[in-house]
């Protein structure tokens, strides 16, 4: 089955995520599809398998235009996606999660359904315990369920988003050997992801995405350093190195482990100063999301030790940590930041004094202070859900306590125009000359590089380079976010 | 303490019938993801139908037909109003239930204390006389033994047939569903009303076998309450909140025997019974899972997970609706 | 035709001609003249001033439970078990009147009754609140078992140690000795303490809600728990604040019952308003401001209901009908403008 992409656009208002896609994927031949966060590769393949549908453009089956109507649909024509949080039902067995929307509407038809599925199951080296409940399954085995339900649905095309992602190196080498035999009996395979490595060691072509565009394309054998150009663009040269004015040490993660995300967070060690500014670098379920919210004190840690100037503070919660100076600024700034419905000076009386009455006067004055420091396009009567996403952030960093000792900041600058971005952070870099802590998450290397003076790589939920911004480059930085740790100039590896 | 045995677990089975009923239905409405609070009222309000269309008619099957059909447009109701116009399914079934009851009384009037129609017992030739069993089992009324089939035909069709694969699919993750190409509104709209049709035919069988007739109190208030307990403590599963209701059916045979042994102890105490029941499943459910409502994060202890192994957990989508992107 | 329909007042006229439409068919499919009903429930309720007195006296206790519920409902917690907190309330307040021994002043005993009905409100309020913070348990759930038990206490204490001497009866304990009794106005049945209770409860609701910061913290919390959390506010704590006030006043209400209305302890010592409270918040859209006027309204309709089986032989539930097809009619033309709202807004989207 020849399958062709024309022209693919998707908009969501102004944010251009697929931006005139043109890709050609021949049959029997396995796909990768490169690419940064945001880079517009999870959109593309949701528009393939019919979760999406595209602003404008073509999809062509066998060239013959088509549109879906919903994943189904798209699996009724042969296209098949594995998600990668799996779409499945924990709390039935392997055998019902398999046999759902398989089956004819009267007969189970168990045992027929079952000989097959261990047959096909024996033929790519899976195993499963047919009664076990899916909530039971590692995720590489509930992987192993899903292609080999789509199989049987009859897919001739199989989408595999970001599927290496908290498995373990013997399911990916099942997975990986599974999906060269398919290949070769005819199957096309579209993976996509985020590790070079992996795309390297399997794809007998690669497709590059950077900002909703198609930079580049290859055949095996690839040139690692090509792609990563293609990746993540040029470099402009690394900031010349400051001298070092570290405070004392302000936080210590000791051996932390944590659940979270796909990859968790495994055996962490990391010490923060006073004014240092350290960002945080790594494709997105990577672990540095993780350890932010350890360090906040958000995520209580499965091992290890955490301590807050010298006292530990490993068992206690958010609130304790507020109290010491920790403060946690959350990405999902309507979601989780920000409370939809009250107004600015509402947020202000929030984090007032414990009074009996709310005190108006006062908060006003504050909520208009924080307006006219922070520049906020707004009154502070305004509900902040009316206020733009700059905006809003701006409000973030005004409701942030006068003096926060560390400050753990999620994606401070996503969705914000270049201005606003250049504001927030002149911000906080005053922050830091006063003694703060800033520790970031940024899935942009650039942001990265010109504002932090340390960078922790995080890759599969461990910290895979360590090093100051000005010892290392733009190119060192990317090689380290997609996984390989093994060319590496300068820097030590962690 | 005089009690025969066979007769005392007969009229357990008997008594127990209509909880059966509105259990195995509210049983299949939130397995799909749908809590029906209206059960309560929809149950007086099919009862009052039920009785009211056999009593005009003297045909007992209209009567059931139309308690089911009562409980099913109640149930409709519901479905309607929380799947497609998304109002949370709690406001909705509650104010649901204290209007079906008000109409019940209200339309029901006219036929308070009069006498109607009844079902009546039809042993079953060979069954009735084996001994004890043949009592405790074969000797009952159509309704009561439709019920029993009932639990059975529940339990094969959930856990035996492909409908009952995309019922609990659609419950446990509505957007994998979607993905298969189930559509889970649809779904759920029908076995909400599906569930109501039972709900009706439980009010049938109290005004037209079980507490025969009309009037107010009709003696089955409450009963739907107990149900939506019954439900929760039976983990979602249509047999075990059968002997759930067979239990509490149980309690109250015993509370009216027990008082005479202990007259001290007051019936309501067995009347009551369910629902600390009902609270501490509940507590046992939740702690053990480990799900905070409150961010404390702590992991459920090993002891703790094998406690929630054995007490079975809620359809994952109880209670929200599924809005399609 | 959108521009005719546009705004609260015409919906809320399109809503009543319903309702009252609906009502006329119930009157006629019950056998009774059509106009009769309404009628009978206008003369009933505001024929007279007699006849308004009795209406204020339900309106107080209604008007009490849904302060309450306006703390709990303003948390998006459901909070079913009010109806077992008024019961709570009236047998804390029955437990002190019992006491009550000649000698002291009866104004000094009424007092610590109602106190005492607070804090038996608060506290059974408070059971259900646990079950949730620590418990995880879904507070309708747990409110509604905790309902069934107050009803199953209430029982056993009338046909138990609180027994009539003579007869268990359900007509309940022992009257009160009337000076323990609610002081009424000559004339009407009314009760100028009730009154003042009731509006000091709506003045103060509204006064927490809107100036405090326990009222602002509860709209936080109910709107977003992660960001209040977030922003250095306990969720748990507030739970239990929240269901406390509400179970408090709640508890209020049920001593009112016992100590002006009924002057001892009966089964049904609630008449339901705990039920009805929460249709009459969910019918002033949660806000504090329409409540008094429809608490008065869902008055009007128990009051007026009462002589319908009298006068035109059907049952007085027909009130509970009108009441509960309001709500209904209520959250669906709420949710119609929404869906409009929101068509309008992806027509015009992107």
């Amino acid at each position: 089955m020849k399958i062709a992409l024309r022209e693919i656009h998707k908009h969501y208002g102004a944010l251009r995520a697929n931006d005139g896609i043109t890709m050609d994927i021949r049959e029997g031949t396995v796909h990768g599809i490169l690419g940064e966060n945001g880079a517009g590769k999870s959109t593309l393949m949701k528009i393939l398998s019919g979760y999406v549908s595209s602003t404008s453009g073509e999809t062509l089956i066998n060239g013959k235009p088509v549109r879906f109507t919903g994943p189904s649909h798209a699996t009724s024509m042969g296209i098949g996606m594995l998600y990668q949080d799996p779409l499945d039902f924990p709390s039935m067995t392997v055998l019902e999660n398999y046999l759902t929307g398989l089956t004819g509407k009267i007969s189970l038809g168990r045992e027929h359904h079952s000989r097959s599925l261990l047959d096909s199951a024996k033929k790519f080296g899976f195993a499963f315990d047919l009664h076990a409940p899916v909530s039971a399954l590692t995720v590489g085995e509930r992987q192993q369920l899903e292609i080999l339900r789509l199989l049987a649905l009859g897919i001739e095309v199989l989408i595999l988003d970001e599927p290496t992602t908290g498995i373990s190196s013997g399911q990916k080498k099942l997975l990986f050997d599974a999906l060269k035999s398919l290949a070769r009996q005819g199957t096309s395979i579209l993976l996509v992801s985020h590790k070079l490595e992996d795309v390297m060691a399997l794809c007998d072509r690669a497709t590059v995405l950077r900002l909703g565009k198609v930079t580049g394309e290859l055949d095996s054998p690839f040139d690692a350093e090509v792609l990563l150009k293609w990746m993540f663009g040029s470099a402009p040269p690394p900031p010349s190195c400051r001298q070092s004015r570290y405070g004392r040490e302000r936080a210590v993660l000791k051996d932390v482990s944590a659940s979270g995300g796909r990859a968790g967070l495994e055996g962490c060690s990391v010490s923060l100063h006073e004014g240092e500014i350290v960002g945080l670098a790594g494709l997105e379920g990577s672990g540095q999301g993780v350890f932010l919210r350890v360090a906040a004190g958000l995520s209580p840690p499965r091992s290890g030790r955490l301590s807050l100037d010298g006292q530990d503070m490993t068992r206690q919660d958010y609130h304790a940590f507020q109290k010491r100076g920790v403060t946690f600024l959350p990405t999902a700034r309507l979601e989780e930041g920000l409370i939809p419905g009250l107004t600015i000076t509402e947020h202000f009386a929030i984090q007032g004094p414990k009074s009996l009455m709310v005190p108006w006067t006062l908060a006003r004055d504050a909520a208009a202070g924080g307006i006219s420091r922070y520049r906020i396009a707004g009154t502070p009567g305004s509900p902040v859900d009316a206020l733009s996403g700059g905006n809003q952030q701006r409000l973030l960093l005004a409701l942030m306590p006068a003096d926060p000792r560390l400050l753990l900041l999620e994606q401070p600058t996503r969705g914000l125009d270049l201005e606003s971005a250049r504001w927030v952070w002149e911000q906080l870099t005053a922050l830091a000359s006063l003694g703060s802590c800033i520790v970031f998450t940024s899935s942009e290397l650039e942001e990265i590089v010109e504002y932090a003076e340390r960078v922790l790589v995080f890759f599969d939920g461990r910290i895979v380079l360590e090093t100051r911004t000005c010892d290392t480059s733009l190119e060192a930085l990317g090689t380290a976010v997609a996984g390989r740790t093994d060319t590496l100039t300068g820097g030590r590896a962690a | 303490m005089d009690i025969d045995l066979s007769i005392l677990l007969a009229s357990v089975l008997a008594g127990a019938a209509p909880i059966v009923f509105a259990a195995v239905g509210e049983t299949l409405s939130e397995k799909a993801g749908v809590i029906n609070l209206s059960l309560d009222g929809s149950i007086l309000l099919s009862a009052m139908v039920a009785f009211a269309a056999a009593y005009s008619t003297g045909s007992l099957v209209l009567g059931f037909f139309a308690g089911a059909a009562a409980g099913g447009m109640v149930a409709a109701m519901l479905g309607v109003f929380s799947i497609y116009l998304n109002i949370s399914q709690v406001a909705v079934g509650f104010v649901l239930t204290l209007t079906a009851r008000d109409l019940a009384y209200f339309l029901g009037n006219p036929f308070s204390r009069l006498y109607g129609p009844q079902a009546s017992p039809r042993p079953l030739d060979v069954l009735k006389d084996i001994p004890f069993v043949g009592q405790v089992f074969f000797s009952h009324s159509l309704p009561v033994y439709a019920s029993m089939v009932l639990v059975l035909c529940a339990w094969y069709y959930m856990y035996k047939t492909p409908m009952g694969l995309v019922l609990r699919g659609v419950g446990e993750n509505p957007r994998a569903s979607f993905a298969r190409g189930i559509d889970p509104r649809r779904v759920q709209m029908l076995y909400t009303v599906l569930g109501g049709l039972f709900v009706g035919v439980a009010g049938a069988a109290f005004s037209l076998c079980t507490k025969p007739g009309w009037g107010r109190p009709q003696g089955a208030e409450g009963t739907g309450w107990i149900a939506l307990a019954i439900v929760i403590f039976g983990g979602w599963h249509p047999v075990r909140a059968a002997l759930g209701a067979y239990l509490f059916s149980f309690l109250q045979v015993m509370g009216i025997h027990l008082q005479d042994v202990f007259p001290s102890v007051p019936a309501q105490v067995f009347q009551v019974a369910p629902f600390p029941l009902m609270i501490f499943t509940l507590l046992l459910t939740n702690t053990t899972r480990g799900k905070a409502a409150y961010p404390s994060g702590r992991r459920p202890s090993p002891g703790a997970r094998f406690l929630n192994a054995l007490t079975g957990a809620p359809p994952a989508s109880l209670g929200r609706s599924f809005r399609p992107e | 035709m959108n521009r005719l329909f546009k705004g609260a007042p015409p919906r809320a006229a399109l809503m009543t001609l319903a309702v009252l439409l609906l009502t006329v068919l119930l009157t006629v499919a019950a056998g009774a003249p059509p106009f009769g009903a309404l009628r009978h429930l206008i003369l009933g309720s505001v024929g007279s001033w007699i006849k308004f007195s009795h209406v204020l006296m339900v309106w107080i206790p209604l008007a009490l439970c849904a302060c309450g519920l306006l703390f709990t409902f303003r948390m998006d917690l459901w909070n079913i078990g009010v109806e077992g907190q008024v019961v709570a309330g009236a047998v804390g307040a029955t437990a002190v009147l019992r006491l009550a021994g000649g000698g002291s002043p009866p104004g000094l005993w009424v007092a610590l009754a109602f106190l005492a009905g607070a804090a038996g409100g608060a506290f059974w309020a408070s059971l259900a609140g646990v079950l949730k913070t620590k418990g995880n348990v879904n507070e309708i759930f747990a409110g509604l078992g905790l309902n069934f038990v107050a009803q199953a206490v209430t029982l056993w204490l009338i046909f138990g140690p609180w027994k009539r001497p003579g007869i268990a009866s359900m007509s309940g304990t022992e009257p009160f000795e009337p000076d323990l009794w609610l002081p009424t106005l000559p004339g009407l049945r009314i009760s100028p303490v009730g009154l003042v209770l009731a509006v000091g409860a709506l003045v103060s609701t509204w006064w927490i809600l809107r100036r405090t910061r326990l009222g602002l913290a509860l709209k936080a919390i109910g709107r977003n728990r992660t960001a209040s959390f977030l922003h250095g506010l306990s969720p748990a704590r507030y739970t239990l604040a929240a269901m406390a006030l509400a179970g408090g006043f709640a508890g209020i209400a049920g001593t009112f019952q016992v100590a002006g209305v009924y002057h001892r302890l009966i089964p049904a010592i609630s008449s339901n308003y705990g039920y009805l409270a929460l249709l009459v918040v969910m019918l002033s859209g949660f806000k504090a401001g329409p409540v008094p006027a429809i608490a008065l309204f869902f008055a009007c309709l128990n009051v007026g209901s009462i002589q319908l089986p009298m006068v035109l032989r059907i049952d007085s539930s027909l009130s509970g009908v009108i009441q509960g097809v309001f709500v209904l009619a209520f959250l669906f033309v709420q949710a119609w403008t929404r869906r409009k709202k929101s068509a309008v807004k992806e027509g015009h989207g992107h």
